[in-house]
């Protein structure tokens, strides 16, 4: 049994000997060592943590008010009058959630772009770069449910559209051995999106995905505790000497800094840049975040004449629209799938910037070309021949890409870990 | 120095994908074409109704007060103290749709329209492909020479109010075909304040209201083809720019609809607008009032921060 000195109650001594607070303070901020060599793309993820914990702030006031109800345009109502007629501020918390749901999702793409940039996917980081992906998909059927919530046009048609994609292939492929029979309908609790599917994509948004968020988050905190932080040149630091150098105070020879406060100081910094941004678009720029159509109640009689995703989905949505259905949703399923595979189909041992590494280089940029131009292509409406010809080349260059990534990587020249 | 380049590059895609997913994508969705492909671009053109017949008469209100019986045996002119023959429901029943009320008429439609509209109802409102094949519009042609409808609108303009609310623009303009549940508004009036009986929780009077209400909607659904919209929220919807070429004319932007061109004036149109703002966005002033604020407390908490980042790494290097 543990032994108890007597102290004042809630004194630091007293926390310490019942919760280690001071080994935790430790671990956790004073002496968890972060390389020096960084830019600003470091502090994503704290400014990820920030959006999300921004997110369910809103997300609980306007939780408050919400009325998942499909008839009479309850939920409608609830969202576009109550909110943000009545509640005082409502508009504010909704603006905040609306924007913020947007830019998290540009805020991932920059992070996951750093990560690729950097090589901050292996050598010890794959775990990191996996519980990441996780966080993308957890995070992207977030959104999707959350979408559904106001029961506009957009909501009503995008969740018609996306689930009618578990309808699966058509019935010549295998024999229709690939389709349940009655799985939309299951999915949806109807026959059409209506109050089960509402009530069930309401429980999703605000309970079980936000749940699996957390842990995730957990997760891909842990995961980066034992390789490390990567640094701007994938210099493989000795956290250890370098720790006793900044301990000893030879500030200017380690390669480490502590978590707190230096790390911090610039990544609160970072987030005051971010958040003038952020609520710049909440107050003056919030019509990006929310679609006019989605301001239509929901109407089944009624199809909007261009139903797109919110801008986050477009690139993977473009490599399903240019094939048929079939060959879509095969390849649909590869973009959703391929990303995770990143640090295995990386066959180099290089952990460097991309444009240090020769063809990888033009790999990267040729990646985060293709992928805007998905994006933009996604939305663009397919009946122009020469955007779904572009959007048709995109694809099977995003597809192209990662085929051809093994091999790419194979033959590169080992690189050193510093310029 | 080298993050600012970074900062550059990562600006530079997040625009080009702002730049393609909005106001790119938008212009090409909303993109009209004509037969051969070529775009057609809709103006606005300041509610002139240029395509109208230009009025050289002069108005002689005494002379239009002298006319105006051939109005009310259909319109009310509530400030006049001239009551509708019928109420609303009963009215829709046998029109289709409940006639104005006109006391307000000189202040929210253009003159030159209304006359034309008088001289030749479909041809003005645009609805001549509605009432054909022996379909007879609602309202006969009273007076086919313009000095008389002129005299008529030189009446109306008269009685008109100096200074007209936006609601009651909103009212004599759309509120006969479109609801706004946000303020209570339904197309016979605003929902009246009742209250249920205290036993039976049942409140009589509000699901007398309703029927009639449910009655004039079918009447007028039957009219135009479909209810037409509640205008709640349609501020937020529908672009600025949309709204004010549908508003001075639906056919452009919607040809077919049933919509007739109403022909406000621009005073008229703007009143409208701010109606549908006070639904559909009440929050822009608060809007306005807080952004500044919650700004500057980011400019100082980012310039604290920067100097906290500074103590810190200063002498790393």
């Amino acid at each position: 049994m543990a032994h108890f000195d007597k102290a004042m109650p809630f004194s630091n001594k007293w926390m310490d000997q019942r919760l280690a607070v001071n080994t935790l303070q430790k671990v956790m901020s004073t002496e968890y060592w972060i390389p020096k060599n960084i830019n600003f793309l470091w502090a994503m993820g704290m400014i990820l943590a920030a959006t999300f914990g921004i997110l369910v702030i809103s997300g609980i006031f306007l939780l408050m008010y919400y009325v998942p109800d499909a008839g009479n345009a309850a939920a409608f109502d609830s969202v576009n009058y109550t909110i943000m007629s009545e509640v005082g501020y409502g508009w504010f918390w909704r603006h905040i959630h609306g924007v913020g749901a947007s830019l998290v999702f540009l805020i991932i793409y920059i992070h996951m772009f750093t990560g690729i940039y950097y090589g901050s996917y292996k050598r010890g980081r794959e775990l990191i770069w996996l519980s990441g992906m996780g966080l993308f998909i957890v995070f992207s059927a977030e959104a999707f449910s959350g979408y559904m919530l106001p029961w506009g046009q957009m909501s009503y048609w995008a969740g018609m559209v996306i689930t009618n994609l578990f309808a699966g292939a058509t019935p010549d492929v295998l024999g229709g051995a690939l389709n349940f029979p009655h799985f939309v309908e299951w999915l949806r609790g109807d026959y059409v999106p209506g109050q089960a599917f509402l009530g069930r994509f309401f429980m999703l948004h605000v309970l079980l995905m936000p749940l699996v968020i957390m842990g995730l988050i957990v997760l891909h905190f842990g995961t980066l505790r034992i390789p490390h932080v990567n640094n701007q040149d994938g210099e493989e630091v000795d956290f250890e000497e370098s720790a006793a150098l900044w301990k000893a105070g030879r500030k200017k020879e380690a390669k480490v800094i502590p978590f707190k406060p230096v790390f911090l100081s610039k990544d609160v910094f970072v987030m005051g840049v971010y958040f003038i941004l952020f609520f710049y678009l909440v107050f003056y720029h919030f019509e990006f975040a929310m679609d006019p159509v989605n301001f239509d109640p929901a109407d089944p009689l009624k199809t909007p004449t261009h139903i797109y995703p919110e801008w986050y989905f477009l690139w993977s949505y473009e490599i399903l629209r240019p094939f048929s259905k079939n060959v879509g949703l095969i390849w649909f399923a590869f973009a959703q799938g391929i990303l995770m595979t990143l640090p295995f189909l990386d066959r180099s041992s290089n952990v460097a910037p991309a444009n240090r590494r020769g063809l990888f280089g033009i790999w990267f940029w040729a990646l985060l070309i293709d992928m805007i131009t998905l994006t933009i292509m996604g939305k663009l409406p397919p009946t122009d021949p020469t955007f779904s010809m572009i959007g048709y080349i995109a694809a099977v260059t995003f597809i192209g890409l990662w085929v051809v990534l093994p091999f790419i990587t194979m033959m590169e020249k080992p690189v050193g870990g510093k310029k | 120095m080298k993050e600012l380049k970074i900062l550059a590059v990562v600006v530079f895609f997040t625009l080009v994908t702002y730049w393609g997913v909005e106001p790119y994508a938008h212009h090409a969705m909303h993109k009209k074409v004509d037969a051969q492909g070529n775009e057609i671009v809709v103006e606005s053109h300041d509610f002139a109704y240029a395509d109208l017949k230009e009025v050289k008469a002069k108005g002689d209100i005494e002379a239009g007060k002298a006319m105006i019986s051939a109005c009310t045996g259909c319109h009310s002119i509530a400030s006049q103290k001239m009551p509708a023959p019928m109420d609303a429901s009963a009215s829709a029943g046998a029109y289709g749709v409940n006639p104005p009320d006109l006391s307000n008429a000189g202040a929210v439609f253009d003159e030159k329209f209304l006359v034309n509209f008088i001289m030749n109802p479909t041809h003005a409102s645009k609805v001549e492909h509605k009432f054909k094949d022996g379909k007879v519009y609602p309202m006969p042609v009273v007076a086919p020479d313009e000095q008389t409808a002129a005299n008529i609108v030189a009446y109306l303009k008269s009685i008109a109010p100096k200074e007209l609310s936006s609601k009651e623009a909103y009212e004599t303009a759309c509120g006969r075909c479109h609801a706004m549940r946000y303020t209570k508004w339904t197309q016979i009036g605003f929902m009246p304040k009742t209250r249920p009986n205290i036993v039976t929780h049942q409140d009589v009077e509000k699901l007398k209201f309703e029927q009639k209400v449910a009655e004039y909607q079918g009447s007028l659904a039957k009219y135009m083809g479909k209810l037409p919209p509640d205008l709640s929220i349609m501020i937020r919807a529908r672009s600025e720019h949309f709204m004010e070429t549908f508003i001075e004319d639906p056919q452009s932007q919607l040809a077919g609809t049933a919509m007739p061109r109403v022909g406000v004036s621009k005073e008229g149109y703007e009143k409208v607008i701010a109606y549908l703002e006070e639904s559909g966005d009440p929050s822009k002033p608060k809007r306005e009032a807080v952004g500044p604020w919650v700004l500057g407390f980011f400019f100082i908490f980012t310039l604290l921060a920067y100097l906290w980042k500074q103590a810190h790494w200063r002498d790393l290097h």
